[in-house]
């Protein structure tokens, strides 16, 4: 039986809510394992009566403060596309999240639902094209600000997601050549086999230079440090310098809904998603030939908590990088973009046709 | 005038180049940390105190840092055996201010054989004064210090940023907001307190 309307809001609720619990979460994670990093403790100064719940807080604060605060817009300022331009930045980096499977499949008496919001056989794709679409958000808020500095940050952004969009569409064709598909769910399913029996057959396994560039041409999309030039907070202020209250806000959440959703398209293509090692539709099937049976409920909720943490994980690895390197300078992100991204990863097509082409 | 020549931006050698050896390097070095203190953190929150604390925050408001006796903190009106004050009203303090925040004037000391005058006003405004310390240098009585160890000097008004004579001489100095040192000059005691 299809899914009903009701099943696909529900889905859609829930990954809107994962998307946005995490990205709203991050900034408490951000304040928090960089002060760990650094030996230091970190924001734990809000509290509800007392209770300071390690910073938790903090986020709820900081959103207060947003709501709260005047939202300005300056006088010469477009005011239509002034308004518009960071839900468009927002609404681009959470419907990316459409297509990311989240788990296999949930079996409801007869209903079957497909745990992935929109089954697109061209989710790859669209991931892209959304992706290539959310820098519009930041160009036309730098550009309807009517600021120099502003505008600075614009063209910068502009500049670098064009460079770094080349190279996030050539990462992947490694990927899909070995998969002969862009559909997500497909390839994570693809990923569910061992190889020699133990090894699980992720996609790291296949395209270990594929995922190392895949994570950085990311990390630079995410317009986060160490490729914040869009920002550069320390000389141009960037793309935001009008806004204020949430329109500043939404900005500031489109950069860690972006991260999460970078997590999980790492996660996807070369993590296996949900997969969980040995884990197959019925139960455990170790490779030293033990055999756990499991109902399809334990499953899903293993699959589920699978891709969290995986996703946990490179929120994580990505929050150290952000605190451990310090801004690249303008031209030394665009010459990484184009004189060692491009031609390696192009490399990397070739070495894994060869690779493919040997193994037939 | 001489030239000088840096060498501060000599080219990348070629492992350099490559970026991702060097990144790596480098957080293996963060996350180092973060597991390090991760482990204290965690181990402490099961109740396990380990030698070595997981950060090297002193948390401000509630715990206090040392202060060392010559740094220079609000300043306070000493007094004679009999409790008036040392001051003589001899303007040099006023003077030697380069920020011009003290404001003296002078009356009177009555029935006193040696000590002509005791100030009248005595006004020190916080919010002009650079803590400068010329105003101790320059006090032939010793009569004006500045170590009361007293550092959170704010307020809503400039105009409670006023020091007068009385709150100056009510002042006494905190021996414990310093570090301790025995009769060798050695440091003896550099203990975080616990404020109230
Ligand atoms: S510390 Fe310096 S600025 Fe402050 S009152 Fe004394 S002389 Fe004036
Ligand atoms: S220099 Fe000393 S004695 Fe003279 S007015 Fe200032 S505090 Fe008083």
């Amino acid at each position: 039986m299809a899914e009903g309307i009701g099943i696909i809001l529900l889905k859609f609720g829930f990954i809107l809510l994962f998307a946005l619990g995490l990205g709203g979460l991050l900034t408490w994670v951000e304040r928090k394992q960089s002060a760990i990093m650094q030996d230091r403790i970190g924001a734990n100064r809000a509290s509800i009566f007392g209770l300071r719940l390690i910073g938790l807080f903090h986020p709820l604060a900081d959103a207060i403060k947003m709501f709260t605060k005047e939202s300005f817009t300056p006088a010469s300022a477009e005011k239509f596309l002034f308004t518009l331009a960071p839900a468009i930045s927002v609404f681009f980096a959470l419907i990316g999240f459409a297509v990311i499977p989240f788990g296999d499949k949930l079996i409801f008496g007869d209903t079957v639902v497909n745990l992935q919001v929109a089954p697109l056989n061209v989710g790859l794709l669209y991931l892209f094209a959304v992706a290539g679409l959310a820098v519009y958000g930041v160009v036309l808020g730098a550009w309807a600000s009517r600021n120099n500095y502003a505008m600075l940050g614009g063209m910068r952004a502009a500049a670098q997601m064009i460079s770094y969009e080349v190279a996030l569409g050539v990462t992947i064709f490694g990927s899909i050549m070995i998969y002969q598909t862009v559909d997500l769910q497909q390839i994570v399913h693809l990923q569910g086999g061992t190889f020699w029996g133990w090894l699980p057959a992720w996609g790291i396994f296949m395209q270990p230079l594929g995922f190392i560039l895949f994570l950085t041409v990311g990390i630079a999309e995410t317009k986060r440090v160490p490729f914040d030039a869009p920002e550069g907070e320390s000389e141009i202020i960037g793309y935001f310098i009008e806004y204020s209250g949430m329109g500043f806000g939404m900005y500031f959440l489109t950069d860690f809904v972006e991260t999460v959703m970078i997590s999980a398209i790492t996660v996807t293509l070369f993590f296996g998603g949900w997969q969980v090692p040995y884990l197959l539709a019925d139960g455990f099937h170790f490779p030293w030939g033990e055999v756990w049976l499991l109902n399809n409920w334990t499953v899903a909720l293993f699959q589920i908590a699978s891709f969290s943490l995986k996703v946990m994980f490179f929120l994580w690895l990505q929050m150290a990088i952000r605190w451990t390197l310090p801004r690249f300078r303008y031209d030394q992100i665009l010459r990484l973009g184009w004189k060692y991204i491009l031609p390696i990863s192009l490399l990397n097509i070739v070495l894994t046709g060869i690779v493919i082409m040997v193994l037939k | 005038m001489s030239i000088n020549v840096h060498d501060k931006y000599k080219p990348l050698t070629f492992w350099e180049q490559l970026y991702f050896p060097t990144i790596l390097s480098g957080l293996a070095l963060t996350v180092r940390h973060f597991v390090r203190n991760m482990f204290a953190h965690t181990l402490r929150v099961l109740g396990i105190k380990l030698k070595w604390p997981g950060s090297v925050t002193i948390q401000y408001p509630e715990y206090l840092r040392p202060l060392f006796p010559r740094l220079r903190t609000l300043h306070r009106l000493a007094k004679r055996e009999d409790g008036s004050p040392r001051c003589v009203a001899c303007m040099m303090c006023e003077t030697a201010c380069p920020a011009r925040c003290i404001y003296i004037v002078a009356e009177e000391r009555l029935r006193h054989p040696q000590i002509e005058k005791v100030p009248q006003i005595f006004d020190i405004d916080l919010g002009l004064c650079i803590f400068c310390g010329f105003c101790v240098e320059a006090c032939p009585e010793d009569a004006i210090r500045m170590d009361t160890g007293i550092l959170e000097i704010a307020n809503y008004a400039r105009t409670g940023m006023i020091m007068n004579k009385d709150i100056l001489l009510k002042l006494e100095p905190d021996e414990t907001r310093f570090v301790q040192y025995n009769q060798e000059g050695e440091v003896v005691s550099t203990s975080i307190l616990k404020q109230r």
